[in-house]
């Protein structure tokens, strides 16, 4: 399954995936409360530190933020020139302590683990008439659609490039659609020649037809 | 909600995500342009508010729980304190406004009534989000907030002239696929 999530065996994938979002939410407000560059420097020593402590290849996971390093470049450049260097410093230091300590619970949880975590949250959702079960199953569904679309995607640029391709790629985004349009159908059909979604109480043999 | 309602839902959902796959292109700031929103606004266009917001709800939602599904396979907790976050917590209110704008407007041309949702939707709402999440995760002042955010604005121009195209070539292909042209 496609997730950010990696399988070992270290102290923090131990800890309950509750209890890590919850030092993550306290972490994300202490931050702010720190002004001076050494202590937000020690946070964040302290947080690589940490993937350190998932093994050799730990550091590794720090990449995460590559694809951030321009937007970060120019958050300096604009905070050194209405601000002040050392301002511009804190605040890298305060993003860069945040984005990697909420990699590492992504790293080190598992996605089910997640959901439980999240599943009291969720609960107000059964008042306006969204069972936890249909929630469960929507999810299930979104991730199972993702590489059905992301082929249908790929073969369709396939056959774009194939034919001599062009710019006008975007023009991709019509087929596209109407063929995932028309996949949901026959999966709404199907589920209802099926009965439906079942909640995990009902027994198969009480399932009307839609 | 109905069955086919979910099925719908978490199409969208991962039409996004689908979309993420298209490489982003570099902008002159460095900065890429991903065809990420472009789902957004077509989820709000094409499903109508509650369905739209519900939609791109789970999409976040499922992000935060560590899937790498946004462009680049980014994903995870550490995308909310990123200095784009606003924008990807702001995904499900720009679909909902985009389906209300494009029902309200549905007497008018499909064109029209999709582009100018995906314009109050898409960029209106969505910067509004975005440019707070970046003020909040960055402490900028609100005059640099919004000039570094305004970077975005010519590729999702350009998105919403598509919503509008895309809306209405589905319309013609598929009429009932259009939530927001049913009263």
């Amino acid at each position: 399954m496609m997730t950010l999530y990696v399988h070992r065996q270290s102290w923090l994938h131990r800890q309950p995936a509750g209890l890590k979002l919850l030092v993550l939410m306290a972490t994300s407000v202490a931050l702010y409360a720190l002004t001076s560059l050494w202590t937000a420097g020690a946070a964040l020593i302290a947080v690589i530190l940490a993937y350190r402590s998932l093994g050799p290849a730990g550091w590794t996971y720090l990449w995460v933020v590559k694809p951030l390093l321009p937007m970060f470049i120019l958050i300096f450049v604009v905070q050194t020139w209405s601000q002040s260097v050392s301002a511009a410093i804190l605040m890298l230091l305060r993003m860069l302590t945040l984005i990697w300590l909420a990699n590492l619970v992504t790293l080190t949880t598992r996605m089910d683990a997640m959901m439980d975590a999240v599943m009291p949250i969720l609960s107000p959702f059964r008042r306006v008439g969204v069972a936890p079960h249909r929630i469960a199953f929507t999810v299930a569904l979104f991730v199972r659609f993702v590489p059905v679309l992301m082929a249908v995607l790929n073969s369709l640029l396939e056959a774009w490039k194939s034919r001599g391709g062009g710019r006008a790629v975007w023009r991709l985004a019509i087929p596209m659609l109407i063929n995932a349009i028309r996949m949901s159908d026959h999966v709404a059909q199907a589920l209802a020649a099926r009965g439906g979604v079942r909640s995990p109480e009902t027994p198969v043999s009480m399932v009307q037809p839609q | 909600m109905k069955d086919q309602a979910l099925v719908q839902m978490a199409l969208y959902a991962a039409l996004v995500a689908a979309l993420g796959l298209i490489p982003p292109v570099p902008f002159v700031t460095g900065i890429p342009i991903t065809a990420q929103t472009l789902g957004v606004m077509l989820a709000g266009v094409m499903l109508g508010p509650r369905r739209g917001f519900l939609s791109m709800l789970l999409f976040v939602g499922v992000v935060a729980l560590g899937a790498p599904l946004l462009s680049g396979g980014r994903g995870g907790l550490g995308v909310f304190a990123s200095p784009t976050a606003g924008f990807i917590i702001g995904f499900p209110v720009a679909a909902q406004v985009a389906g209300y704008v494009a029902r309200l407007l549905q007497r008018q041309s499909i064109l029209i009534a999709a582009g100018v949702g995906a314009f109050v939707g898409g960029i209106l709402v969505l910067y509004v989000f975005g440019i707070v999440g970046f003020k909040l995760v960055t402490g900028s002042e609100w005059l640099r907030s919004v000039q570094v955010m305004a970077v975005y604005v010519p590729g999702d121009s350009v998105k919403v002239v598509l919503t509008a195209l895309v809306a209405q070539a589905v319309y013609k292909g598929l009429p009932g696929a259009v939530a927001t042209r049913q009263a």
